[in-house]
Parts: structure tokens; sequence; C-alpha cells
């Protein structure tokens, strides 16, 4: 691991972290429409993974799909502008907080749907082994989408074609409200992974480096034609499931969450960076202040921008428009 | 571009009686062989190539795959993203509701949902297996479903010419489209042209001529309404048989320009009665043809039942000559 490489998962981790706290801002004051499901917790475990690929690797992601995308090297303006429904945003306005895909780096999917893309990304890994291109796709879920017959039936898929995907678990304790131990057979995701006869591997996802070892000698592995793999990063999120979410009852402790705040992602890399001296407190100051900068340049090419004409509803149905369809 | 059936399409081609199965076949060899990133995957069709069905040179782009329709479906639609031109068979058409998922939500969204950064060429195929006492599982005609998933193409070819130029036509599509066999005419045959024949999407084909009532027949339904047609011809009534070929997108102008003459409108459709293809057919004439039409719709269905086992249950509720030629004297 370069020096370069470690600074690199930080600015990653940080970008994540700041474009999420001005998201919440940002709803907070009414201007982005509907809700939006944040990666803050999780940026080492999504940084990590991500840094792990080259860059013309896939990835698919889930409903907290902010983080994914900044994480594979996305420009924040056209996140930004999506998140506020404006006819700039990468989707045109048309995915909106759940499905930020951006496919000019590689995110060819983020479903709203718990599973829906772990069948995609298991694609992408057929299209590589026919194409014979060397991709790899990485595939994002969390460990409610664990129970869902798509993940079963994508991993027998990949490990019977030996597909080079590597199915990525951001455990994160809790689906919305419900503990996972409560609808989990397992205690640990990873060990499904013997059920398909491939590696299923834990990582802590909260260390970037960690998780960034562990991908990559997964990555390896599929890019080699040895097939896919599982990995459950142990992570969780700090906020509430969906930010603006009413949620009537305590489902977890408040001395729990402040335990794995102690356990910061952000912290954690700051701090190991700086003890090895590959990184000052100053110029860890510095990178903070630029990415702050990237975040508020995001933010006002989102609001300067317009919102999309009613009659773009029409567009992109289909690839050539359909005759009778519009009315 | 030739819709007719018989047609030469690249003035070359001669034409051949071959089945509905067999231009299925030759369509899927063409277009693999024709293109490299056309694949094959569904379940049992490891064969296609062991049974000498498709080349044995194409076996490595075909993937027979687990019993896992949403898990492949969604596959295909993932490669479809990244390349590749998936021809997905779901091989029973009541088996589609497996893969509802990767049909509705990913297939037919995609495009959509990421402001056009992506398309999905895929084709699912699904065979429509009713008439075969398979009962309730096997024998659905779910068409209509999936005509209320905008985003999606869906083709019920009627003909062996129809559905080796829809199959062919779809696999170059770069939206998704689904295209609904008639499981009971795979072994009947008929003229089809060697060579690259394409069907065109959205142009309907007027199967016979006629002046007194339009009859607008779904998919394997032609074969009755042909026959109807016939009959009553002999009793001195005159029906226009259309076969739209494609539901999405739906030929509008052939039906209402007949209707415009005949002033009378049957829809004949094996999907089930409430909200099926004769229904959004019917709802088009009344908005777009009131003024022409001088009697009331009359749609000739399957009702809303599930399919029963017993051929004495099934075989009365699909449309029947019998039940056309009825509809259409109501209309004397």
């Amino acid at each position: 691991m370069t020096d370069a490489l470690r600074i690199e998962m930080y600015r990653r981790i940080v970008r994540i972290r700041l474009f999420e706290e001005s998201v919440k801002k940002q709803l907070a004051a009414g201007r982005i429409p509907g809700s939006v499901h944040l990666s803050i917790g999780h940026e080492g475990a999504v940084a990590g993974a991500c840094l792990a690929l080259n860059d013309g690797d896939q990835i698919v992601g889930n409903h907290r799909s902010h983080g994914h995308p900044i994480a594979k090297g996305a420009q924040l303006g056209g996140l930004m502008a999506e998140l506020m429904g404006k006819r700039t945003g990468v989707c045109k306005g048309k995915g909106g907080s759940m499905h930020l895909a951006d496919h000019s780096v590689g995110v060819i999917g983020e479903s709203g749907i718990v599973g829906g893309g772990i069948p995609l990304a298991t694609g992408a890994g057929l299209s590589a082994r026919v194409l014979g291109n060397g991709c790899v796709c990485l595939c994002f879920f969390g460990d409610g989408a664990s129970s869902e017959g798509s993940f079963h039936e994508s991993l027998n898929l990949a490990a019977i074609w030996k597909l080079p995907v590597v199915y990525f678990c951001e455990n994160n304790l809790y689906g919305a409200t419900t503990p996972a131990r409560d609808v989990l057979a397992v205690e640990d995701i990873a060990v499904r992974a013997v059920g398909y006869g491939i590696p299923g591997e834990i990582v802590d996802g909260q260390d970037v480096e960690a998780v960034y070892r562990v991908t990559k000698e997964a990555v390896e592995r599929a890019r080699c034609g040895n097939g896919p793999s599982l990995i459950e990063a142990k992570t969780y999120r700090y906020g509430e499931h969906a930010e603006g979410l009413i949620i009537p009852v305590a489902y977890r402790d408040t001395a729990e969450v402040e335990r794995w705040k102690q356990r910061d992602p952000v912290e954690i890399q700051r701090r190991r960076l700086v003890e090895a001296g590959v990184l000052s407190d100053e110029r860890a100051d510095e990178i903070g202040d630029e990415i702050a900068g990237e975040v508020e340049r995001a933010v006002a090419f989102a609001l300067e921008s317009d919102l999309p004409d009613a009659s773009a509803a029409f567009d992109d149905v289909y690839g050539r428009p359909v005759a009778g369809e519009e009315r | 571009m030739s819709g007719e059936a018989g047609a030469p399409a690249d003035g070359s081609g001669e034409i051949r009686e071959i089945s509905y199965f067999q231009a299925i076949f030759e369509a899927h060899q063409e277009e693999m062989a024709r293109d490299e990133r056309v694949v094959l995957i569904g379940e049992d069709i490891s064969l296609y190539t062991r049974a000498g069905l498709l080349d044995g040179s194409l076996e490595g782009r075909v993937f027979s795959a687990p019993i896992a329709e949403n898990g492949f479906s969604g596959m295909g639609v993932g490669a479809a993203l990244t390349g590749l031109r998936p021809v997905v068979d779901l091989t029973i058409a009541s088996f589609i509701y497996l893969a509802m998922d990767a049909i509705v939500n990913q297939a037919a969204k995609i495009r959509y949902m990421t402001g056009g950064q992506a398309s999905v060429p895929i084709v699912f195929r699904a065979s429509m297996w009713h008439e075969g006492s398979n009962a309730a599982h096997h024998s659905d005609r779910p068409y209509p479903m999936l005509m209320n998933a905008p985003g999606l193409k869906i083709a019920v070819p009627a003909t062996p010419a129809d559905v080796k130029g829809i199959l062919k036509a779809a696999i170059r599509d770069d939206d998704p489209v689904v295209v609904f066999e008639d499981n009971s005419l795979w072994f009947k045959s008929g003229p089809v042209p060697a060579g690259d024949h394409l069907t065109p999407f959205g142009v309907a084909e007027v199967r016979r001529k006629g002046s007194d009532v339009t009859l607008v027949a779904i998919g394997g339904t032609q074969g009755v309404a042909l026959e109807a047609a016939e009959q009553l011809a002999g009793q001195g009534v005159s029906l226009e048989v259309i076969d739209p070929r494609t539901l999405v997108p739906l030929d509008h102008e052939t039906i209402l320009a007949s209707v415009a003459r005949t002033g009378r409108l049957v829809i004949v459709d094996p999907a089930n009665r409430t909200n099926g293809a004769a229904a959004e057919i019917a709802a088009i004439a009344a908005e777009y043809a009131f003024d022409q039409l001088r009697w009331p719709i009359v749609r000739v269905t399957t009702p809303d039942v599930p399919i029963p086992f017993s051929p004495a249950m099934e075989q009365p509720l699909y449309p029947s000559v019998a039940d056309i030629v009825e509809a259409v004297r109501k209309l004397q």
C-alpha cells in the first residue's frame, strides 16, 4: 500500500462524510425532496472496497447509494443536483437519493429494491467473462438483502460459472429498525459463502485499510478467473435508516451508537496516517478544507441548476419513442 | 423491412415452409452467428447445441442455468447493461412471475431511472402453454400485466415468419422486449423467408381484408379468427382480421383506420378478460374512434378464472370460432 493510496483512502472517506453532512443540511433546508439514506458510518467500508478496483471495473449498489459513486470517483456536482431533482443531476432528476448510478465511473446500478442489484452485478460478471475484458464487478448490499432469494441465486450462479464478482455486504446490524440478529439464522453473513463453495471473509468495516486488503484479494482472485467471493464488512450507520424518518420507539441503545462512533472510520484513518508520519495534522486539515470546498461548489452547482421541464418525464422511457406511447 | 408473411426481406431469400419452432431457432442461430454479444440464458438449454438446434460452435454462449428465474433474469439485465445482448428463455410464461423484479423493476426502468445513461438490450422469451391440460401453474397468458410496465416492449407473434422476424428484431433492439410465444403454434408450419427477415414493431398485419367488421385477434387466436371470418363470409358478412403482432408498441393507425371503415369492432384475446389486451384496444377505439363506431365494441376473451386441468373444463374457456361468430352476429 503506497502512501499516496492511503491518503487517497482518507480523501474519499472525508469526501463521503462531508457530502453527506451537507446533504443533511440541504434536506433540513427543504432543498431536497423525499428522504435520504445517508452513508455516514459506512465510509470506510465503501471507500476501501472501491479503491481495490481499477477505474474500468464496475460497481452495483443499493438504496444507501450516495457513498458508492463518490467512493468510485464520481464528481459531486451531478450527485448533489440529482438529490435536488435538477436537470443536471447525474440521472437528470429521474433517480434521486436511492439511485445515484453514475455510469461514467462504472456505477452501473443502484437498486431501490432490496437485493434487486445483486443479479445485475452477476450479469456484469457474465459480460466480463464472455467479452474477456478483464473487468470485475463489486456488488454492495446490506445485511437485509442477504436474506433475499436474489442473493442466494446470484452467489450460486456466479460460483458455477466462476464469474468475476465480489459480493460485498455492508452489515450495519439493522434492516431499517429490525436487528439483523433477529432475522438471520447465522451470526455472520460471511458463512453463507460456504453454501456456494466460495470464500467468505469478515472484515472490520470501520478500518478502510483492512477493507481494502480483503477486497483487493477477492478482486485479484476474481480477475484471475478463480470466481466470486463474499465479504462481510461489519459497520454501522450513525443516523436513522432514512434521514427524516420518525421512529416512535427506540430500537437501538444510545450507548451502542456512541460505542460505534468511538471507532469512526474518518478518525481511525486520520490518526493512523498522522501516527505513521504519512500525513501531518495540518495537511489532514487542509484535505478537509479542500473537500469542503468541493462540496460547497457541488451545492452551488446544484442550487443554480434548473429543474427539469415537466415534459422531460416522457423522455428515456425507450431508446426510440414508441408510437402511441405518449398521451 | 417486410412484415408480409412470405415476402423475402432481402430480395434474395427463398421462401421455405418451416415450423414456428424451427423459426425460433433460426432466429437464435442467425443472430448469435451475426453478433458475438448475443448469449442465451435459461433452464435446460444445454440441449440446444447438443440436439443440433444451434450450431455446436455457439456452445460457449449458451448458459444453461439453475432453476433461479429472478437470479438469471437479473443476471441477463446486468449483462445487457455491460455489453452483451442476452436472450433469457423463461421457458413457460407462468414462470415470469418469479422474475418480475428483474423484468419490471430493473429491465423496464433502468434506462429511465438513469436518465438515459444506460440501455438494456435484452429479450425475454416466454411460451404460453395453455390448451394442454397443464393446469393453472403452467397455462397463463400474462402479457397484459407487462403491457402495464412502461419501458418494456411486448410481442405476440402468431406465425413462423413473425416469430423469426420479431425475435431477430428484438435481439437488435436497444430496449427490453418480452416475446410471448404460443406453444400451440410451435409445430405449425408456414412460409418463412430465408436470411435476414425482420418484423417491424408497431406494425400490424392485416391477415384478411374485409369491410363489415374489424376483428383484432391477439397472438395464437389468428386461427380461430380466420376460420370464423371464412364461415361468416359464407353468410355474407365480411370480416377484416388484424394481427397487431406487437402490443407495445401497438399499431393504433391500422386498427383505427379499419374501424373507421367498418364501424364495428370485435377483439379476440386469449388472456383473461379484466385489463386484458382486448380491454386496452377497446379503450383506444372508444377514445379515438367513437364517432365512427356504429355498434358497441365486443370482446371475446378467456374469462377471469385460473385455468383448470380437465379438458372438459379447460377447452370451453378459450375464444372459439363459435364464440367469435356469435359475437359478430350480435352486431348485425
